[in-house]
């Protein structure tokens, strides 16, 4: 049972995992750390862009590439959605308790949920892996899918790509001030309210991409959008909140923590995620390289 | 009444508070001034438990009250008032002193009686004395500046403090305002012989009525005395005069 | 229209509900008041003490497990087990929240919620004592017989002496929780709520009060869980689920924040509202979801807060001489609100 092969594989499917989490976490991150809002919704955002992909995938149906096409199709448009929601409503809650805020994200989980059901149904749905990553390779004794293995190496692109732009760009400096005071930046001439449009446009990109890109993966199934969302939180909350590389961070542990808890505790997979986050929020509620709160 | 001995504060290699020393004896009025960044309102929060220091002590009433929680400072007899307006705005002006009695005589815990009866000729005497008692109904949070600054300082003297510390009590008043304020500060410091503490940026207020002024400058205490002497210190007029003479 | 006592006139309606003789009327009734007291003892953190709970389901779930395994398993009697129920969930409270006051906002909620789904993992799982996935059907009745012998009620089913018995321990509880809120506890507990650095230095020891109205919440909500267990035949692990904590967070906003009363109201509106919808259709979250952003946008006062202001706007329009009375804001309490 403790073949190194094996326990190669686990760590594989731990890896891949995480770098589906960290594309939905870092966007909850970056919303929040911008926005301050805690978006509930981000879980449907990704299911809503696995269910746009299959859509779109169907339409170029002959293409043998329209999968990656289908994808961004899929991440643009939860973009697009992502940024009418926060214009026409969003924005206008943020002048108000939180609590407003967490309720508007719930209350769009709630109806996104119903009309993925209304437009797609209840069935399972699966898209097919793109020709180009059909097929595998062995590596260690353990065979790996080719398109996992273009997923982990997209997890930590994205990653530095988007670190770069954080750290190293004008744009980016503008986001991070906007993350510490909204007030100040505003009086010094940016404009804010389109700042904040685009981040949580970005962070919706981000979910809508990982549903998509999911897709080949696992099957699209309702209440998909739950699951990840929890998941979603418990990576950000280890991370720290706001935090890019502890989101990434956070993910890579999660992931290796579903993967190995499964065989370790077997009955308690369930506890896992619960438990964990209640640890981390007892013990060190900002998370490994987040700034506390205040 | 107050001593403050050797307190430092940093702040991720920022120190704000550097080895204040420094004491306030009963019923004196006393100032602490020095320019923005000075570390005046940290000192402040060191003093009302609000932060912890990194070293020193500090004693209220020769006990160490250094670390200990603000509510327990509170309780002890300090009261504060806060530079921007810390008051409770969905209540009325009369509900703001109320609860303060309430919480200060320690009722709290009362799960039982009505809180609408208790202390009201407490709470209608000190309206009267600050002048607020025509809008005992307003609701806080839509008064003016100046009233809800009232309403602060009453809020502080409902938990009948032995020594108060006021943050800025002047800031943003009109001159008009600014001399009401001091005289109402006057006349209730020395109908309840409390001792005061208080910052200030208006160097007229300041030198009106302390007896006893601390400049501090980048968290050091650069000099403390006496108003006259104070305004003779060459590292004072230094620092707030840039390098003259 | 100003001095009808609202509350005598709404119980007495209450009383006679079971005289209408609609089995239906009763059952949903009957869950109308159950699921308000949850409500209002969620309120007593978030309209009272500012505090935004999304786990209290849990508490509700603990309740409803304690009172069905002491009537089941071990035959206690009814207001015993319910009182059970209310104090186990209470420690529960106690505990899990000792943990949660040490937080703020976000981080406290998100606490809240890892509890709310650890307590649901361990009823999921522990299949010895809570049934596990199957949960505890058949949770008897209380033991009503003496109730055939009075005069009037002799003529009613079970459904409608539970409701009874139901009415009044719930009108107890409001009473009780009444009677909190104005206290001088309840006065600490608006005034943690509107300043809480403020409240620290007028004495207040704000942790040690926060945790107090968690436990006290917690205590009602586990009542509450306890006689609903009963009422739906059934508990099971699902009470404990974070989405079934969404629930009085709805019926609060619903119903309003600001007043006393305005969980009560939300719950029978929201339970109202879900019988007729689900009936047509089975897209209840996006009904729910839907009327819930427009309560956000248009109505933040809820249904209580958007009569208080028509109201006051009509009195203001009938004697414009009269000295105006600041309005209430969603959040603000008044004693005879």
């Amino acid at each position: 049972m403790f073949e190194f092969s094996f326990l190669f594989g686990q760590f594989l499917g731990g890896l891949t995992a995480a770098m589906f989490l960290f594309l939905i976490a870092s966007g909850l991150s970056l919303i929040f750390g911008v926005l301050r809002v805690l978006n509930f919704a981000h879980g449907s955002f990704y299911m809503i862009g696995a269910y746009l992909a299959w859509q779109f995938v169907r339409a170029i149906a002959p293409a043998p590439e329209g999968f990656w096409l289908a994808a961004l199709a899929a991440a643009l448009s939860i973009a697009l959605l992502g940024g009418i929601l926060e214009r026409a409503l969003l924005r206008h809650l943020y002048s108000r308790e939180e609590l407003y805020q967490l309720l508007f994200t719930y209350a769009l989980v709630l109806i996104l949920g119903d009309l993925a059901k209304i437009v797609w149904g209840t069935q399972q749905l699966s898209v097919s892996r793109p020709p180009s990553l059909a097929g595998s390779s062995e590596v260690f004794g353990v065979t790996i899918p080719h398109y996992n293995l273009f997923i982990m190496v997209l997890g930590p692109a994205i990653a530095i790509g988007f670190w770069y732009i954080l750290q190293r760009t004008a744009l980016g400096r503008i986001v991070r001030a906007a993350a510490l005071d909204r007030e100040t930046l505003g009086a010094l001439g940016a404009n804010v309210g389109w700042i904040y449009t685009g981040m949580f446009m970005l962070g919706s990109f981000l979910a809508g991409l990982g549903g998509a890109l999911v897709t080949p993966i696992k099957s699209i199934v309702p209440g998909m959008d739950v699951e990840i969302i929890v998941e979603a939180f418990i990576v950000v909350v280890i991370g720290g909140l706001g935090s890019f590389w502890g989101t990434f961070l956070g993910a890579l542990i999660y992931g290796q923590v579903l993967s190995f808890g499964i065989l370790i505790f077997p009955r308690f997979s369930i506890f896992a995620v619960s438990v964990l986050m209640a640890a981390i929020l007892i013990v060190r509620p900002w998370g490994l390289l987040g700034r506390p709160l205040k | 009444m107050l001593e403050v001995h050797g307190v430092s504060k940093t702040f991720d290699g920022f120190t704000a508070v550097d080895g204040v020393d420094f004491s306030i004896a009963r019923g004196e009025i006393a100032a602490v001034i020095g320019p923005n960044g000075a570390g005046k309102s940290t000192f402040f929060n060191l003093i009302t438990g609000h932060l912890r220091p990194d070293v020193g002590r500090i004693l209220l009433k020769q006990r160490d009250i250094t670390g200990a929680p603000p509510h327990r400072i509170c309780l002890m007899g300090m009261g504060r008032s806060f530079q921007r307006t810390n008051i409770f705005p969905k209540l009325t002006v009369f509900e703001n002193v109320q609860a303060a009695f309430i919480t200060h005589r320690r009722c709290g815990a009362n799960f039982w009686g009505l809180s609408d009866r208790l202390y009201r000729a407490e709470t209608d005497a000190l309206l009267a004395s600050l002048g607020l008692a025509d809008k005992a109904n307003a609701l806080s949070g839509a008064l003016s500046h100046g009233n809800q600054k009232q309403v602060e300082l009453g809020i502080a003297l409902a938990c009948d403090p032995e020594i108060l510390l006021l943050d800025e009590p002047t800031a943003g008043m009109s001159a008009a305002e600014t001399r009401e304020t001091i005289r109402l500060l006057q006349r209730i410091a020395a109908e309840r012989s409390l001792t005061l503490l208080f910052t200030e940026h208006d160097m007229e207020v300041v030198f009106s009525i302390a007896q006893k002024i601390a400049v501090l400058h980048q968290g050091r205490l650069i000099a403390e005395g006496k108003p006259e002497a104070v305004q003779q210190n060459a590292d004072v007029r230094r620092v707030y005069l840039g390098e003259r003479q | 229209m100003k001095r009808i006592p609202w509350t005598i006139v709404v119980l007495a309606a209450l009383l006679l509900v079971p005289f209408i003789g609609s089995r239906f009327y009763t059952f949903v009734a009957t869950d109308i008041v159950i699921v308000s007291l949850f409500a209002m003892s969620l309120n007593l953190l978030l309209g009272y003490t500012g505090l935004v709970s999304f786990g209290h389901a849990a508490y509700f779930g603990i309740g409803a497990y304690t009172c069905a395994l002491l009537m089941k398993s071990a035959n206690a009697p009814f207001l015993s087990s319910l009182l059970a129920a209310g104090l186990v969930a209470g420690t529960f409270a106690l505990l899990f929240g000792f943990f949660c006051v040490r937080l703020t906002r976000i981080y406290f909620a998100m606490l809240t919620l890892a509890f709310a789904q650890i307590v649901w993992a361990i009823c999921f799982k522990w299949n010895g004592v809570t049934g596990g996935e199957q949960g505890l059907p058949n949770v008897p009745y209380p033991g009503m017989e003496w109730m055939g012998s009075v005069p009037v009620l002799g003529n009613f089913r079970v459904g409608d002496h539970f409701y009874l018995m139901a009415l009044v321990i719930v009108a107890v509880c409001f009473a009780g929780l009444r009677r909190i809120v104005d206290s001088p506890f309840g006065r600490v507990l608006t005034v943690i709520r509107d300043n809480p650095e403020r409240a620290q230095f007028i004495g207040v020891n704000v942790r040690a009060y926060q945790l107090a109205a968690f436990v006290v919440a917690g205590f009602f909500a586990g009542i509450s869980g306890g006689l609903f267990g009963i009422f739906n035949r059934g508990v099971f692990p699902d009470f404990a689920f974070w989405t079934k904590s969404a629930e009085p967070l709805i019926m609060t906003i619903l119903g309003g924040m600001g007043s006393f009363w305005g969980p009560a109201v939300g719950a029978a509106a929201f339970i109202v509202l879900n019988q007729q919808i689900t009936s047509y259709t089975e897209y209840w979250p996006l009904t729910m979801g839907t009327v819930l952003i427009v309560l956000l946008f248009v109505f933040p006062g809820g249904i209580a807060g958007t009569l208080t202001g028509i109201v006051a706007r009509l009195r203001a329009r009938a004697s414009p001489s009269a000295t105006t009375v600041p309005v209430s804001e969603p959040g603000v309490v008044k004693p005879n609100a």
